[in-house]
């Protein structure tokens, strides 16, 4: 008996079907202590450890011994793999396997829906800390052999919906036992993402920075549940105190997410494990900052089929880079000492899973840290460490039958062994018989051909060049030939169990039904054919840009020391509009303007003929961020957009190229309470947090009319629908943040004894956000329009003892400039906008200039991606409607709007001590023909025209090469996607998002 | 009585303050504009200029020391800078009021192939919108229609008039055809989504378009005895009477259309748009046609488009030897059709000789649409419809009207807005 059918049969017996402690009725009860000895194989016990000519001993599903010098014991069954290689199977943390999937629940309603359908639960649907997934769980059996052929031994599997996911379950992908055996831990990890669930049509959380400030909530309200702070009961919020000291696993779906969620973790002290997106390479000394841990997908993707080259010019130099960059992502994030593991998620087939992480290792990956990423370090994350993941003592047996290497090419997985079950995954090769042979048949000459005997055979036979039709199986070693005579109504069977490859003696049948024996003796091996897949080119990796797109840095510009001479400098200060000046810039802050002498170690830059003004600032913008509205309650106070700044919106860079340095990034005014605003410097290249204005006082949106009462769109079921009652939302919540005030008040002034005894008050962010505008602490830009409005604002205010900071778009502020003036608010509007809707009829180009002549300090913003390009011209509008002189007109663009977003003391005007945050014109900065030439940030020069313009001709060389390479890999036989376009996004106050 | 009357005046100004202004008066004196910069509209200037104006024509254009004519009136325009009247090509002035409230909208008809759709009739000549055009020297507009294939015929009008019939300066001169897009993207949510060469609906809509016109040529033929008034009204477009505006952007379907009409023995086209148009300026060349191209004050296309391409298109085109002018239509157009002089001297900034960017949206404006016989330039015999302004009107700060004609009638340069302004600034000094 061959060893492979004994094996065979014991794992038959072996594989009981039930618990030991399980009733049977079908036979005697009988329990099989048989053992397994691997031996002869290369055992990679780890990724650091091997030994050769090893062996391995399992009983029970487990490793019992590892060594090169075991004793066999007695009642163990052999199996001689020498010449073969044992790897740990591989641990997947982020499937879905098993898990049936939902179809989305949210069509069919007409209105929004407001409110959780779950009762005796948290308050929002997609908060499901309560679900595990084994309650769902069905063994896939077809979905585990493709897994355990990608490799795997184990899966941590959960069901993919909601924010907070609930539990998952770790499952062994072993055919033969049941859950009883496949179920390694029932509740695992817990799992959450950014993303809504299917499980409920609840509009909240609309945006990401909505899901950001839910999540944070729901940790809030966990802490304040489990001290006895509720009245109910909450069997979410149960579950959740339950399960938190299992790991967290978070699922994010960009670049930017991967570390909006490090933050979330970083504030609440936990460690999530974050399944990334494919792109850390381009951000990694922002995400080294948060020492992330992360699940790292490998779908790299597909080059694009630039056929069409219309189509190759519209896709983004970005999405091609993409292309050739992806595949050195995982050496990148080793590189970068970032803790890593390996997800088959993303994968359209799991079949490229090992490919691809052959494919990184080709682009520079250690063996040894691809190997830890699919074995070790999963282990270690799920909390399983020296359970799965490694071929030692106490492990389940999940193991790997390599024919070689694991990250070489060629080498295939033959068997993957889970819980001590054997998987055959691919058969030992066969004994390949092809080549031509001399058949000799009752002493009649053939010539026999066969080839791919190794999978479906095929048989040609010929005599004297007459081609007889021939039908081959090979079969256990069994080859038989049915040969059809030339008149192919008569057949010759022949067969012969094939012992020695190169002469075949047999027996069979021949044409006239006779008895015949026959030889074969080979005459010529088969030619090896090439194989055509093959042809995949090394790409040479392309270097990243910060940000990585085609108007990027190489290397990120630093502060310079710079002269900027014989320049009109327009200071916005006492000295006014200096001629022939000089400006002296060192370590980012203005050193000296005037006369200057001498310059120790400057840069000059000539001005003559030019002219020098601090940068513009705009009050009011939407661009830079991953989204802007979280519509999904009528107060958003909890969100902030300093929670979704995108750093590589190419708006940001166009922002530059108009002489902008600072913007203040509004929330969207979908409801009367909207989200905290984001005071941003647009430093292209840098990330998200760095772009954040430090120390600036915070605002927040508020906002008036027809855009909360959704009266252009069709909303009808939400408060409130008119003025009036936009009114009492305010009231409602100013008076409920003085009651939360007054609650914690209360709380805190107690003995500590007495603390300790009493429920806190529940920690709101709302109210924590409506305290700080209370408390003088937080600032107030309120989106307005019509007189009445602004006035009812005002009133409000007054009684709760609140300053109102700005009114922006006010473009009826010059109706009631008096009261402005009076309650000390500023007003930031549009220079010459109307007519866009119905409360804007009465809007005039002269509003700025009337507000200015009132004695209200005035801005113009943009509230838009392409206006805020060119504020200049808007200011120079003032000039035009309304008379106001070009020096006041000028500080509607930069020194007032400084001044209402209190960050005058260091931005705003050409004043020794304050931020270089400086533009070079061309011409005199309100003129028509005025163009940017230079356009600096703390002594940075972020943009030059000089460059942008060099860039735009590298932009299409580079374009050219990729869709060059492009073009070679599909030649080669590449998979190829279709193009796709960056979708443009511009967001304005009405974009709900 | 006198302080009465101007009370009055003052009280019903106010009372009427969101009415419209009235439109000015037929021309009755002669009038001589003296000593202003005069920007003739064909790229030249003349200097300390004198130009006459008599029953609503210009009767002379000289040099202050060389009048033939005698005046009953001179406007001292001394230091000041005189312009034709600038025009507005492919705008919807007039058909919207208010965008958000439907019910103002006149614009959007429903149907692919209108070409007996006619905005003239919709025009609303006492809008608010219209109104304030005239205070920053748009004097003219063109009026066009904007759904389907076809969308339907434009008109030229005066931007003062009592209503669209006084506000006709030629009807129907041009049918606009909006070309297909062989580009599509999908509607994924999310930061990019798949574009592709749409060939279905991209050739199906070229090809029923081709038959839409064969069938209305040979329509057009003989007399029918049942009136088909979509092929009917795609006569004068065979015949030559009607420009074809071709709106179109990208480099494929600029040349697909261009040679599909060309095929189709349209004899006059006009490319409106054409974002891409720079990539196909010899084939524009070739063919000769104008371009009204896309207003400065727009984003680039694509990310990696230079970011400075939309300021650069006028000169590019000009380079190239095309007769341009700019097309106002965009995001907020009409509103913002008052930008239009900052329009051309955005397109100055980047590159077009002062004098070309108003010659841009004076003489080629008025050559594009067909009307430069009787607008576009200061020349002996043209309309007497023009305006002085104290300084350069291309650039916002000295873009300020003294004085404005149409056909010689003076024009208020008050509007509701300036109104509500001198309203509240009467409010404040009360106190």
């Amino acid at each position: 008996m061959k060893p492979l059918h004994f094996i065979l049969i014991v794992l038959v017996s072996f594989a009981s079907p039930a618990q030991d402690y399980f009733p049977t009725n079908k036979g005697v009860k009988t329990e099989n202590s048989k053992q397994i000895m691997l031996t002869g194989a290369t055992i990679h016990m780890n990724p650091l450890q091997k030994l050769d000519n090893g062996m391995l001993l399992i009983e029970n599903g487990k490793i019992k011994a590892v060594g090169t010098a075991l004793s066999i014991p007695q009642n163990a069954v052999v199996i001689d793999f020498k010449g073969k290689h044992l790897y740990p199977s591989f641990v997947e943390l982020h499937s879905d396997f098993g898990i049936p999937a939902l179809k989305s629940k949210s069509s069919g309603r007409r209105s929004v829906q407001y409110n959780a359908n779950r009762k005796g639960y948290y308050w929002n649907d997609h908060i499901i800390p309560d679900y595990n997934s084994s309650t769902d769980f069905k063994y896939d059996s077809k979905k585990a052999k493709e897994l355990r052929a990608a490799g795997f031994g184990v899966v941590n599997t959960h069901r993919k919906e909601g924010i907070h996911r609930g539990s998952s379950v770790l499952v062994a992908l072993n055919d033969v036992q049941d859950n009883g055996y496949r179920m390694i831990e029932d509740r695992a990890a817990q799992h959450l993402s950014f993303k809504k669930s299917n499980t409920s049509g609840q509009y909240y959380p609309g945006s990401i920075m909505g899901a950001m400030a839910l999540i944070r909530q729901l940790y809030h309200d966990a802490a304040w549940y489990s001290n006895g702070g509720a009245k109910n009961k909450d069997l979410a919020l149960e579950a959740l105190n339950k399960n938190q000291k299992l790991p967290s696993i978070f699922e994010t779906s960009n670049k930017l997410d991967v570390v909006r969620a490090a933050k979330i973790g970083k504030e609440f002290g936990k460690k999530y494990i974050i399944k990334a997106h494919g792109t850390e390479y381009e951000q990694l000394s922002t995400l080294k900052k948060f020492k992330p841990t992360l699940l790292v997908p490998v779908n790299f993707p597909a080059a694009f089929d630039v056929d069409d080259p219309f189509l190759a010019q519209k896709i983004s130099l970005n999405k091609m880079r993409y292309w050739n960059q992806a595949p050195a992502n995982p050496k990148a994030i080793a590189a970068a000492g970032i803790k890593f593991a390996f997800t088959s998620s993303d994968l359209k087939s799991v079949k490229d899973f090992l490919p691809n992480i052959r494919k990184a290792v080709q682009y520079g990956l250690s063996p040894e840290r691809a190997l830890a990423a699919l074995t070790t370090i999963p282990a270690q994350l799920i909390n399983q460490k020296g359970r799965v993941g490694e071929l030692k003592k106490g492990a389940y047996a999940n193991l790997l039958v390599t024919d070689g290497p694991l990250f070489e090419k060629k080498t295939k997985i033959h068997e993957n062994w889970v819980q001590g079950q054997q998987h055959i995954i691919q058969a030992s090769a066969k004994t390949t018989i092809d080549g031509s042979y001399a058949l000799n048949i009752n002493k009649e000459s053939y010539e026999l051909t066969l080839s791919k005997s190794a999978t479906k055979i095929s048989a040609k036979t010929v005599q004297n060049s007459t081609t007889l039709k021939t039908e081959a199986r090979y079969n256990n070693g069994w080859l038989t030939l049915r040969i059809s005579d030339s008149s192919k109504t008569k057949f010759a069977q022949l067969k012969s169990k094939i012992s020695d490859q190169s002469s075949f003696v047999g027996d069979g049948t021949f044409f006239d039904g006779s008895a015949v024996n026959w030889t074969a003796k080979k005459t010529e091996d088969s030619k090896p054919k090439k194989d055509k897949k093959d042809k995949e080119v090394l790409q040479k990796i392309l270097p990243i840009t910060y940000p990585n797109n085609g108007f990027g840095f190489k290397t990120l510009p630093t502060s310079e020391n710079v002269l900027f001479t014989n320049v009109t400098v327009w200071t916005n200060e006492a000295d006014g509009i200096l001629e022939n000046a000089s400006v002296w810039v060192v370590n980012g802050k203005i050193k000296a303007v005037g006369t200057i002498d001498e310059a120790s170690g400057a840069r000059v830059i000539d001005g003559t003929g030019k002219h020098l003004t601090s940068g513009i600032i705009d009050e009011h913008s939407h661009i830079g961020a991953s989204s802007i509205n979280e519509g999904g309650q009528n107060s958003s106070a909890e969100v902030t957009i300093e929670d979704v700044i995108n750093p590589d919106d190419i708006n940001l860079y166009r922002n530059l190229s108009g002489g902008v340095t600072t913007l203040q990034i509004l929330h969207g005014s979908a409801n009367p309470i909207g989200g905290r605003s984001a005071i941003i410097k647009p430093k292209w290249g840098a990330g998200a947090d760095e772009l954040l204005y430090p120390n600036a006082d915070p605002y927040i949106k508020f906002a008036l009319g027809e855009n909360v009462k959704q009266s252009n769109w069709q909303s009808y079921g939400r408060f409130p629908q008119t003025r009036m009652g936009v009114e009492q939302v305010f009231t409602d919540y100013f008076q409920r943040a003085k009651e939360y005030k007054a609650a914690w008040k209360a709380y805190n002034a107690l003995s500590k004894k007495i603390k300790t005894k009493t429920a806190a008050p529940r920690y709101d962010l709302e109210m924590e956000t409506m305290v700080e505008i209370l408390d003088g602490k937080r600032f107030i830009s309120c989106h307005s329009y019509v007189q009445s409005e602004i006035n009812m604002l005002l009133k409000v205010a007054d009684r709760f003892g609140v300053r109102i900071n700005t009114f922006t778009h006010i473009l009826e502020g010059y109706k009631v400039a008096d009261k402005m003036k009076e309650h000390g608010v500023g007003g930031s509007t549009f220079s010459d906008w109307w007519a866009y809707k119905f409360e804007v009829n009465d809007a005039i180009p002269y509003n700025g200039a009337i507000m200015h002549s009132q004695g209200v300090t005035v801005a113009f913003n943009s509230d838009d991606s392409e206006m805020s390009r060119r504020l200049n011209q808007e200011a120079a509008k003032a000039v035009k409607y309304g008379g106001v002189s070009e020096e006041d007109a000028w500080k509607f663009v930069t020194l007032n709007p400084a001044k209402l977003l209190h960050i005058d003391d260091e931005v705003g005007s050409v004043k020794v001590g304050k931020s270089a945050d400086l533009v070079l014109w061309s011409d005199h900065p309100m003129s028509i023909y005025s163009v940017v030439e230079k356009t600096m940030i703390d002594g940075v020069i972020y943009f030059d025209l000089d460059r942008a313009t060099a860039q735009v001709a590298q932009i299409a060389k580079e374009k050219n090469k990729l869709i060059q390479d492009m073009l070679v890999a599909k030649n080669g036989g590449a998979k190829t996607q279709k193009p796709v376009r960056k979708k443009a996004v511009e967001f304005h106050c009405e974009t709900l998002d | 009585m006198k302080n009465y009357i101007s009370t009055f005046v003052f009280l019903f100004c106010c009372t009427l303050g969101i009415a419209q202004q009235t439109p000015a008066a037929d021309q009755q004196n002669s009038i001589l504009i003296l000593g202003a910069t005069a920007h003739i509209g064909d790229g030249t200037l003349l200097e300390n200029s004198a130009i006459g104006l008599r029953d609503g024509k210009i009767i002379e254009v000289a040099t202050a020391d060389a009048i033939q004519n005698e005046y009953s009136k001179t406007i001292d325009a001394t230091g000041q800078h005189l312009y034709p009247g600038f025009i507005a090509a492919n705008s919807t002035v007039g058909m919207v009021e208010v965008d958000a409230v439907r019910a103002t909208n006149d614009l959007n008809e429903i149907g692919e192939y209108l070409p007996h759709i006619r905005t003239i009739i919709a025009y609303n000549a006492e809008s608010k919108v219209v109104e304030s055009l005239r205070p920053n020297g748009i004097l003219s507009a063109q009026i066009v229609p904007t759904r389907g294939v076809i969308s339907g015929s434009s008109s030229v009008v005066k931007l003062d008039a009592w209503n669209w019939e006084d506000a006709a300066l030629v009807t129907d001169e041009g049918l606009h055809i909006n070309w297909p897009r062989a580009y599509t993207s999908n509607r994924r949510r999310g930061p990019s989504s798949d574009i592709k060469y749409n060939k279905k609906s991209y050739e199906e809509k070229i090809k029923s378009l081709s038959e839409f016109l064969k069938e209305s040529m040979a329509y057009n033929q003989v007399q029918s005895k049942t009136k088909h008034l979509p092929f009917a009204a795609m006569n004068n477009a065979f015949v030559g009477s009607q420009t074809v505006y071709l709106h179109a952007d990208g480099q494929r379907e600029i040349v697909d259309g261009i040679q599909f009409l060309k095929e189709h023995q349209i004899k006059n086209v006009v490319l409106v748009g054409g974002n891409e148009a720079h990539l196909v300026t010899d084939f524009l060349k070739k063919h000769d046609i104008p371009v009204i191209v896309s207003r400065p004050h727009r984003l680039p296309t694509q990310e990696d488009q230079d970011i400075k391409l939309p300021f650069k298109m006028a000169k590019i085109l000009m380079d190239a030897g095309l007769l341009i002018t700019v097309d106002v239509s965009g995001r907020m157009e009409r509103m913002n059709t008052r930008n239009l002089p900052f329009y051309a001297g955005s397109f100055a900034a980047y590159g077009v000789p002062k004098e070309k960017a108003v010659q841009m949206i004076t003489l080629n404006a008025a050559k594009i649409i067909g009307v430069a016989d009787r607008l576009g330039s200061l020349t002996v015999g043209k309309d007497a419809t023009l305006f002085v302004s104290l300084g350069d009107a291309l650039d916002m700060r000295t873009n300020q009207l003294t004085h404005a004609f149409i056909e010689g009638r003076a024009l208020s340069l008050e509007t509701h807005q300036t109104e509500l302004w001198k309203r509240y600034m009467e409010k404040y000094a009360r106190k």
